[in-house]
C-alpha cells in the first residue's frame, strides 16, 4: 500500500472505526460495501469498543518482510465483543502466554516502519486486558 | 496567573510501558555493578511504541474520565522531546485516533522536561478566554541516554494526558500558576544528535532547585498559601533525590509528595515525569484536597499549578485505568534485551 492507501483507512486502523447496518443491526468491521448479515448496502461509522477474546492465534517466526523486528510475535483472530472477527497482531505478551479466550483490549502501536526515511504506520493491535471490572470504552455512532 | 474564566482538569490519563529495565543491570554492565543508583529501574516501552502511541491511550484514558464529545476539543497539544517525526506533528495522530479532528488547534511542543505542563498552562488560557470549551494537555516521552552515561540509569518512557474545561465540570479546579524561565545551559541535544549533553554539576544547583523553588514560591505568594496548606505536591522527578530535597528547601513534608514520587519505579520520565506525578496524586486525592505541582524543564524553566480536588473525582477516577495499574504491569529486562527495544544494535 502506498501513503494514499494508508491514509484513506486510517479511522479504521487507529480506532477500530467499522459500521452498523441500517437495517439489520449488524456490527461490520472491517468496512465494506454490503452488510455480511442481509446484503443490503452498509451503513452508518460505527466504533467499536475495543473489546474481545482470542478466538485462535499462531506465533510467527518466519515473518513477512516489514516486520522482521517484531519476531517472535504472535497473530490472533479476535472475537470482538460486537461480534466481528478481526486478525490482528497481538502485544504487551510472551507468545507462551496466550491461549483461546485470553480476554484482550484493543491497543493503537506502530505496525511498521516505511525504512529509516518513509512514513510510521501505525494501527490497532490487542494486549491482555489489563483489568475486567472496569465499565468498558463506550462503543457507539462517533467516528 | 489566572485566566478570565475559571478553569479545571476534567478527565486525565496516564501510560507507561510494560519493561523495566533495573538499574542494577546498566551498573552490571558499566560499572562493575558498584554505582549509587539513583532509582530502582525505569520503563522501557516495547518496539511498537512511541511518543505518539503511549499519548493516544493517556488520552483515551483522559477522554473516557470527562466523557464529553471529542468533536467539543479545541487543542490537542502534544509536549516531548521525542517526537516520533522531526517534521510532522506528533498531535494530528493523536487527534485522529480520537475523533478530535479536523475543527481543532493541533501542535507539538518542546522544552525538555517541561514541554507538557507549558501545554497545560496554555490550555488553562485558552479555555480560560472562551476560544475553546475543551483542550487536550499531554507530557509524554521515551528519552534516551547515551550507553554508559549517567542518565541511562533514568532516562525512561511514560506520561499523562489531560482534558481541560470549565472549572463547573472540573475533578479539579486551578487556582492559579505560574511560570519562571531563565536561558540556562544545563542540558541540551543539537539537530541530528542521538543523545543530550549535560552539564552533570550545573543542573542541581541553579538549574532545577533555582526554578522550581522560585516559580513554587512566586505561586505560593500569589494565592497567601504555605506549604502545609497543600495535602500534596508535585515537583519534577528526574531521580528519587531531587523532588526530596526541593521539598524539604520549600517546607514540605515527605508524605505530602510520597503518592506522586513514581521515579523510583519508572524513572524519569522527562516532559510527562511531573504530570503522571499528577495523575498518581489524582488517584489518591479526596474532595477538597489541595495540588501543588512544579515542573522542571532544562533550558530552563518550571511551571508551577495550584489545584483543588472537587466532588467528581472519586466518580471519574473510576472510568479509566489508575496510574498505579500500569506502574505494577511490570515485565524486568536484562541490558541485552533493552539494547534491542531501544534500536541500538545495527542489523545492516
Ligand atoms: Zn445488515
Amino acid at each position: 500500500m502506498g501513503i494514499p492507501a494508508y491514509w484513506r483507512t486510517r479511522a479504521q486502523r487507529y480506532a477500530l472505526v467499522g459500521e452498523v447496518c441500517h437495517k439489520c443491526g449488524a456490527k461490520i468491521f472491517p468496512p465494506r460495501d454490503v452488510c455480511p448479515e442481509c446484503s443490503r448496502p452498509a451503513s452508518d461509522p460505527f466504533t467499536f469498543s475495543g473489546r474481545g477474546e482470542v478466538y485462535s492465534f499462531s506465533t510467527i517466526y518466519q515473518p513477512p518482510e516489514g516486520f522482521e523486528e517484531f519476531v517472535p510475535y504472535t497473530v490472533a483472530i479476535v472475537k470482538l465483543e460486537e461480534g466481528p472477527l478481526v486478525t490482528a497482531q497481538l502485544t504487551d505478551v510472551d507468545p507462551a502466554e496466550v491461549h483461546i479466550g485470553m480476554p484482550v483490549e484493543m491497543v493503537t502501536r506502530k505496525l511498521r516502519e516505511e525504512g529509516e526515511e518513509g512514513q510510521i504506520i501505525y494501527g490497532y493491535k490487542f494486549r491482555p486486558l489489563l483489568r475486567n471490572t472496569l465499565t468498558p470504552r463506550p462503543s457507539g455512532q462517533a467516528a | 496567573m489566572k485566566p478570565v474564566k475559571d478553569v479545571g482538569i476534567i478527565g486525565y490519563g496516564a501510560y507507561v510501558p510494560r519493561y523495566r529495565l533495573p538499574a542494577s543491570e546498566v551498573a552490571r554492565v558499566w560499572k562493575n555493578g558498584e554505582d549509587v543508583l539513583p532509582v530502582h529501574e525505569k520503563s522501557v516501552p516495547g518496539l511498537d511504541e512511541d511518543t505518539a502511541t503511549m499519548a493516544i491511550e493517556a488520552a483515551r484514558s483522559a477522554l473516557q474520565r470527562a466523557g464529553v464529545d471529542p468533536q467539543l476539543i479545541g487543542a490537542v497539544w502534544v509536549g516531548s522531546e521525542s517526537h516520533p517525526y522531526a517534521v510532522k506533528p506528533t498531535s494530528t495522530i493523536v487527534a485522529e485516533a480520537l475523533g478530535i479532528v479536523p475543527n481543532t488547534l493541533a501542535g507539538d511542543w518542546e522544552f525538555a522536561c517541561k514541554a507538557g505542563t507549558e501545554a497545560l498552562q496554555a490550555s488553562i488560557g485558552l479555555v480560560g478566554s472562551g476560544m475553546a470549551r475543551y483542550a487536550l494537555a499531554i507530557g509524554m516521552d521515551t528519552a534516551q541516554g547515551r550507553p554508559g552515561d549517567a542518565l541511562e540509569y533514568t532516562a525512561a518512557a511514560g506520561g499523562a494526558a489531560y482534558i481541560v474545561g470549565p472549572a463547573e465540570e472540573a475533578l479539579a479546579v486551578f487556582e492559579g500558576s505560574f511560570s519562571y524561565v531563565t536561558d540556562t545551559p544545563d542540558f541540551f541535544r543539537r539537530p541530528y544528535q542521538h543523545y543530550p549533553q549535560h552539564g552533570s554539576r550545573f543542573t542541581g544547583e541553579p538549574a532545577y532547585f533555582k526554578h522550581i523553588q522560585a516559580a513554587a514560591k512566586a505561586l505560593m505568594e500569589e494565592l497567601g498559601a504555605r506549604p502545609e496548606d497543600f495535602t500534596y505536591a508535585v515537583f519534577h522527578q528526574p531521580n528519587i533525590k531531587f523532588p526530596q530535597q526541593v521539598a524539604k528547601m520549600l517546607g514540605f513534608r515527605p508524605e505530602q509528595i510520597k503518592p506522586g514520587l513514581l521515579v523510583g519505579e519508572i524513572g524519569n520520565t522527562y516532559a510527562g515525569s511531573s504530570l503522571i506525578g499528577l495523575s498518581a496524586t489524582l488517584d489518591a486525592a479526596k474532595p477538597g484536597d489541595r495540588i501543588l505541582l512544579v515542573s522542571f524543564g532544562s533550558g530552563a524553566g518550571s511551571d508551577a499549578f495550584a489545584l483543588r480536588v472537587t466532588e467528581a473525582i472519586e466518580e471519574r477516577r473510576a472510568r479509566a485505568y489508575l496510574t498505579r495499574e500500569y506502574v505494577s504491569r511490570r515485565k524486568p529486562i536484562d541490558y541485552g534485551l533493552y539494547v534491542r527495544y531501544r534500536r541500538k544494535l545495527h542489523m545492516h
